[in-house]
């Protein structure tokens, strides 16, 4: 039987995996990824509190699946601008490395 | 009876100053009448309240903070303060005339003219008042008086510089007398003379309080009447006009020291201590002064110590608890010290600003006015019978006798001395024959300067007798009526007067040469010294302070400490993404910890 206690679990290696990637990659591109990993490693933890914390009426508590949504809907904004910030990073320092990206005036 | 005349003589000669001052700086001629007519109004004021023996003033309350502090300005009008007011507007009337024809060509006349007519103003006040805080503002004043006037020709280097002195001087003194009327205020709680006299047992009960707080009030008459050690400034004064060195420097404001401690005697006498040591340094004043007198060249200075000397004998008498001779004394002294300057002043305008004794001589024959008021003047100054000099110097050795053989026994050296130099004096500048050619062709001064010299020689002449002072005075009675004192101080005039005769007779130049005297003691060079060392010693302090303290300390700390926490931080701020995403990492961590297990 798998419980919340198992999603948990899934969801925390998730959000470690995608924080490690932000530590540890050096292209600015796969730390965007490891961002999104870890967002969706809370959308997961969300939609498992949902599923468990079932209401007096026998539904599960959809507020958390609906803040999933907006979760999403934002990470797609942010993936836009910030793809944006990267290729016009690229065409001013020709890097994607963030190693490189040290000043904040060039 | 209530009268307003008081006021009107100490506010005649503000008017005239202001009047000066505002309007007719331009007209020489006119500020110089001014201000005469408005000492000679003084003057008839003064006798009118002399005469009027129920006058009194009205009172104004000036300051009034309840409980705490209360000024009444009011006028003294007792016996004392009649008779120096019309011994101060009179010398000061004659003073003032002579200067019309000393400052005739001075460019400044009208500023000399203003400042003259302050400085009445101010004598007046110090004579009037009634309480503390009166008598300490007029004391200011005279003292800022008389720095105007000293350095009335101010672009000469040693007048400035004379002036700067005096002032400094008598800030010394003036700090501690301040001090002094502080002492009796919170003792008593009031500064008025009347309520200080009634409550003086207050101040009895407690010796000590007592003797500290009289000898600071005795530091401001010792700096005013320039008594040792603060005596320095009084012959540096001489470097101002000669009116104004008889006026202020040997008649009236030197003398207000003594009247001062007159005025409080109630204090000052209450401590037996504090009394002997005002005899002291009277007594110390009187013989230094008259030693280095022995050997100036500088008539002016002879004079100048000569004052000194006198003011010695007022405080010494002061000390043995004998106002009445102390004001005798100053009484007659006025008469006969301001005749004697304004006698030097004639001889020194008419040689053109001559002042060394020894560029003139054979003087008698060119200016017999000025050498009869002036030998007049010299015998009231050593105490010869029957000069004025005589009754009031006798009076205080007939004190001196009674109460103190040593003071005695130096009061008589000091007559002795006294009649050395003044001898000196006397037949170097009018005696023998010119030694310069200046001194060969001078002429007789214009009557406008001899005609207070005859008034003054003729006060001078009668001020000692009993018919003539018991008007103003209460003349002290000699309670032995020894022979002996008056005996034996014309025997030193006698002698002192036979030494000077027979060692200046027909020189050139001085026969005798003591380098300490000429040098009056060393005390300029000790007290350039003292000065030097402690201010030395005080910047080395404020250096180090600054250096280390402020510099170091408080600027260069701030800028230190700002700049290592500046490097601290700069540690943290390394530009790389992952390092700050690192750290916001650990930041949650950390919150997530404190917020569980917390």
């Amino acid at each position: 039987m798998v419980t919340l206690g198992d999603y948990l679990l899934v969801s925390g290696m998730l959000f470690t995996i995608g924080f490690a990637g932000v530590m540890v990659r050096r292209n600015i591109v796969i730390i965007l990824m490891s961002l999104e990993l870890m967002l969706n490693a809370a959308n997961l933890s969300l939609v498992a509190f949902s599923r468990y914390h079932v209401q007096p009426g026998g539904l599960p508590n959809y507020s958390a699946q609906i803040f999933v949504f907006f979760i999403i809907t934002v990470a797609a904004a942010e993936v836009a601008v910030g793809l944006a910030i990267i290729v016009a990073l690229y065409r001013a320092r020709q890097t994607t490395h963030v190693e490189d990206i040290n000043s904040l005036k060039f | 009876m209530k009268s307003s005349l008081p006021w009107y003589v100490l506010l005649l000669p503000l008017c005239s100053a202001a009047v000066i001052v505002l309007f007719t700086r331009r007209s020489r001629t006119l500020s110089s009448y001014i201000s005469v007519a408005a000492v000679l109004g003084s003057f008839v004021c003064s006798c009118l309240i002399f005469l009027r023996s129920d006058i009194s003033a009205a009172q104004f309350t000036w300051i009034d903070i309840p409980d705490v502090f209360k000024v009444l300005l009011g006028l003294t009008l007792d016996r004392l303060s009649k008779t120096m007011l019309v011994l101060v507007s009179g010398v000061g009337s004659l003073i003032h005339i002579y200067s019309l024809g000393y400052m005739r060509e001075d460019k400044g006349k009208s500023r000399y003219f203003a400042a003259l007519s302050l400085f009445m103003v101010a004598m007046f006040g110090i004579v009037l008042a009634n309480n503390f805080v009166m008598l300490f503002i007029f004391w200011e004043l005279v003292g800022f008086t008389s720095y105007v006037l000293i350095g009335h020709w101010f672009e000469r280097d040693t007048a400035a510089e004379a002036a700067k002195k005096a002032f400094l001087t008598n800030r010394v003194g003036d700090f501690g007398f301040m001090l002094g009327i502080l002492m009796v205020w919170m003792a008593i709680g009031s500064v008025a003379f009347d309520d200080i006299a009634a409550r003086v047992s207050t101040l009895t009960s407690s010796p000590a309080y007592l003797a500290i707080a009289a000898l600071l009030i005795f530091c401001g008459a010792v700096a005013k009447s320039a008594q040792f050690p603060l005596h320095v400034w009084l012959p540096d004064a001489m470097e101002g006009p000669t009116p104004v060195s008889a006026l202020i420097h040997a008649a009236t404001m030197v003398a207000a020291g003594v009247y001062m401690l007159v005025r409080v005697g109630f204090i000052i006498q209450a401590s037996q201590n504090a009394l002997l040591v005002i005899a002291w340094i009277g007594t110390i004043t009187a013989v230094m002064a008259a030693l280095i007198a022995t050997q100036q060249d500088d008539i002016k200075r002879i004079l100048a110590y000569s004052t000194l000397s006198q003011l010695g004998y007022m405080v010494m008498a002061v000390g043995l608890a004998s106002n009445e001779t102390a004001m005798f004394h100053l009484f007659t002294h006025a008469f006969f010290k301001a005749l004697l300057f304004l006698g030097a002043g004639c001889i020194i305008v008419m040689l053109h600003h001559e002042q060394n004794i020894w560029k003139m001589g054979g003087l008698a024959k060119n200016l017999p006015i000025t050498f009869l008021t002036f030998s007049v003047g010299a015998l009231a100054l050593i105490g010869c019978p029957p000069f004025s000099g005589f009754f009031s110097k006798d009076a205080i050795l007939a004190v001196a006798y009674e109460r103190n053989m040593s003071i005695f026994a130096v009061g008589l050296f000091t007559a002795f001395l006294t009649a050395f130099y003044v001898l000196r004096m006397l037949v170097v500048v009018f005696f023998s024959r010119p030694r310069t050619d200046i001194a060969r062709d001078s002429d007789e001064a214009p009557l406008v300067m001899t005609g207070p010299l005859i008034v003054l020689a003729l006060l001078a002449l009668v001020g000692g007798f009993g018919f003539f002072a018991e008007r103003f005075l209460p003349i002290p009675h000699e309670e032995q009526a020894t022979l002996l004192v008056p005996a034996l101080a014309v025997a030193a005039m006698l002698v002192g007067a036979g030494f000077g005769i027979f060692f200046y007779r027909n020189r050139t130049s001085d026969p005798i040469d003591v380098e300490i005297l000429r040098r009056k003691f060393y005390f300029d060079e000790l007290y350039d010294w003292l000065i030097q060392s402690t201010q030395e010693f005080l910047a080395r302090i404020a250096a180090f302070f600054d250096r280390w303290i402020i510099d170091a300390g408080a600027v260069g700390g701030t800028a230190g400490g700002t700049w290592g926490f500046g490097a601290l931080l700069r540690f943290i701020q390394v530009g790389n993404l992952q390092a700050y995403a690192f750290l916001f990492g650990l930041g949650i961590v950390a919150i997530i910890y404190f917020a569980i297990f917390h």
